[in-house]
């Protein structure tokens, strides 16, 4: 069977001028994509392809194996609706009349809502939370709000697909939050697809259950979060030089300090992430030890430590690991020691410490008083 | 929620009896008063047909009830007109005059005008509307164009504004090398009024006005879209290319009307839809479209008895008296909302 939302070798553009070609999208009912890619990639440009806005420069896009130029905009406002980044400009319109224009393709000629039109609007208005906004100016309210009213309208339209263009730019965590889940709420109950740019990759990561990459002249990937969010797609697809991304974390760590590392961080269990980061800061190279490769700490030091001894996960530290270690610890002249218990598998950490102390190195606790 | 709804309801309720109940008293009032003074009971006699002397007669049947005609029908097309094209060019301050929409219409009427004097002294009404519709069309053209490449609010009107001292210059050196006796005609109404309407003429503009005006009502609901921006109007299934056309063609159609008989007419076009939509605080073209209509009804009747009557038997050019009525207005505006661009 074909998938619900399909696009076939879909090449999208300005005046005629292809940007992005051979685009395959599948989409089941109910399901979020997101599109991730660099600023100016061409997000915007499918979306507005997609939802014929913009007229695609050759391929097909289907909805419901219907083909979206036997379509007119009538037929298309039952299946899409948009939530779009362009400011809106109103005048005199409150909350409510916002969110009713989503009623227009079920409205008569006059586009009179009918009571069952104002329990829609209600209803659209109270899940994403808006509902004492009514009587409010929509030019008066916050960006934050503002969003939140144009979800309620793409809602209240009742369409089978939702296009949403950076939905979550100018909105706080907690809005963010409230807003993905509302699209997962969307997505699972009303069956309804979900397709969106998002800036923010590790919202991305949790929200969405396919992800397309958009960056130059092709789609470089698409596919599930645990397929797309891997350190290398990543790091290519944002062309990141001056950082790195770390897939399990859904965050960036800032630029590696370089130059010769004269401190040893002796860290584990979570202990060293603080450390690392100050050091950073303070752009003072080091290199850092013995972690376990299952260690938290280990996932940030890879990206900031300009060395890292470890050990395989769950097993003793052994005799060569500690040894190359403490080879290294003695060419430094300053230690910080993060640890302050030690269990079986780390107690070489403790030898560390000590071997530090009477080699005369200088051993602080924290990089803050360096 | 019942009661913001009742509210509402009240308040709408309410702006459309005071506006009811100004347009009666204002279209009373253009009728009673004039140089000539004719008394209330004899108006009465004359409308209701039963004497009157004949002179008296004459003044209220030939001259102030078409007037008043006039004013109240070209009033409300010149002010629906401006709310349209303030919804086009989503531009508060957008209008016919300040579009030089109504200057361009002026300039083929004039043409049309003198070409037709120097044969035959007789101008058809309705070829009078063609020439000031292929007016505006033309401005409104030119307005397209530069809408295209100038993307800000502010440099739009300044370029309509140029658009319509281009028309009026060159309109004036039509006039200069006119013949003498189509001078004066034309003199009189390039300065905009609403005198000399003859009963025919009030047929002809009813007609499409009131066909017009019918038409825009009945496109309320993609109106309110498109108030949205055109994406969004087109993610509500409207038409876009369609709409804008129409959009296009109607707002000049009520404008060439307006210039055809009454010549270029300032300010009511952004003025009384402003004033509407702050009175009955909404945008919703539902309820804006006719409430405008009647005010500008209402407005053309005050000023066009103002200008008769303030200086009488001296009259004032209509155009004077909706500038020092509805410039203000629009200063306010510009003002108040900080138009941007």
């Amino acid at each position: 069977m074909d998938a619900f939302f399909r696009t076939q070798r879909l090449t999208v553009g300005y005046n005629g001028i292809p940007l992005i070609k051979d685009i395959d999208i599948q989409l089941d009912k109910g399901q979020i994509l997101s599109l991730i890619g660099p600023n100016g990639s061409g997000k915007s440009t499918i979306l507005k392809s997609i939802t014929n806005y913009l007229k695609s420069i050759c391929g097909t896009v289907y909805i419901d194996n219907r083909c979206l130029d036997d379509m007119n905009n009538r037929d298309l406002s039952y299946e899409v609706s948009v939530v779009l980044t362009e400011k809106l400009k109103t005048e005199l319109m409150t909350c409510e009349d916002v969110v009713a224009t989503g009623r227009y393709p079920y409205t008569g000629m006059l586009g009179i809502l009918s009571p069952t039109d104002h329990v829609k609007v209600r209803d659209a208005m109270e899940l994403v939370n808006v509902w004492e906004l009514r009587d409010r100016d929509f030019t008066e309210i916050s960006d934050g709000q503002r969003q939140r009213i144009l979800l309620a309208r793409a809602i209240c339209q009742e369409p089978r697909i939702i296009v949403l263009d950076e939905p979550t730019s100018f909105l706080d965590v907690r809005y963010q939050l409230e807003l993905l889940n509302i699209l997962r709420t969307m997505a699972k109950e009303r069956d309804i697809t979900v397709i969106m740019s998002l800036h923010e990759l590790d919202l991305a990561q949790k929200v969405s259950d396919l992800v397309m990459c958009v960056k130059g002249e092709f789609v470089t990937r698409f596919g599930s979060p645990k397929e797309i969010f891997k350190k290398e797609i990543i790091s290519e697809l944002y062309e990141l030089s001056n950082g790195s991304y770390n897939p399990l974390f859904g965050s960036f760590e800032m630029q590696r300090p370089c130059g010769a590392a004269k401190v040893f961080v002796i860290a584990g269990g979570g202990t060293g992430i603080y450390e690392y980061r100050a050091l950073q800061k303070k752009q003072i190279p080091f290199v850092t030890g013995i972690l376990h490769d299952n260690d938290i700490d280990y996932q940030v030091a890879q990206d900031l430590a300009s060395e890292v001894f470890c050990e395989e996960s769950f097993t003793k530290i052994r005799q060569e690991i500690y040894d190359r270690a403490l080879k290294r610890l003695s060419s430094c002249d300053t230690v910080i020691h993060c640890l302050n218990r030690y269990g079986e598998i780390n107690e070489k950490n403790r030898q560390l410490y000590q071997e530090a102390l009477s080699l005369g190195l200088r051993v602080i606790p924290s990089a803050d008083i360096m | 929620m019942k009661d913001e709804l009742i509210k509402k309801r009240l308040r709408y309720a309410a702006v459309l009896v005071i506006f009811l109940i100004l347009f009666t008293l204002l279209l009373l009032l253009n009728i009673i008063l004039g140089s000539v003074d004719v008394r209330i009971s004899d108006i009465v006699k004359i409308l209701f047909g039963q004497g009157g002397n004949t002179t008296d007669q004459g003044i209220i049947w030939k001259v102030r009830l078409p007037r008043t005609m006039a004013a109240v029908l070209l009033g409300g097309a010149l002010s629906l007109s401006g709310f349209l094209l303030q919804t086009f060019f989503n531009n508060p301050i957008a209008g016919p005059y300040v579009l030089g929409i109504s200057s361009g219409a002026k300039l083929t009427v004039a043409i049309y005008m003198v070409m037709m004097f120097s044969r035959t002294h007789v101008v058809g009404s309705y070829a009078l509307i063609i020439a000031a519709f292929l007016g505006a069309m033309l401005s409104m053209g030119f307005v397209l164009l530069m809408a295209r490449t100038v993307r800000s609010a502010s440099m739009l009107i300044v370029s309509g504004v140029m658009i319509g001292y281009i028309c009026s210059a060159i309109t004036d050196f039509i006039v200069t090398f006119a013949d003498d006796a189509s001078i004066v005609n034309l003199h009189n109404w390039s300065r905009g009024s609403f005198s000399g309407v003859s009963w025919q003429d009030v047929q002809v503009m009813a007609v499409v006005v009131l066909f017009t005006s019918a038409v825009v009502f009945l496109l309320s609901k993609p109106i309110g879209a498109y108030q949205l921006g055109e994406s969004y109007a087109q993610n509500m299934g409207v038409n876009i290319k369609a709409f804008r056309i129409t959009l296009v063609l109607l707002s000049s159609i009520l404008s060439a009307c307006v210039t055809a008989f009454a010549g270029p007419i300032s300010f009511v076009g952004i003025a009384v839809p402003h004033l509407v939509k702050s009175f009955l605080k909404t945008s919703k073209p539902l309820l804006v479209i006719p409430i405008c209509f009647l005010g500008g009804a209402i407005f053309c009747l005050g000023c066009d008895l103002i200008s008769r009557t303030l200086f009488s038997p001296l009259e004032l050019s209509i155009s004077s008296v909706t500038a020092v009525i509805g410039a203000p207005i629009v200063i306010s505006i510009l003002l108040r909302k900080k138009v941007r661009g």
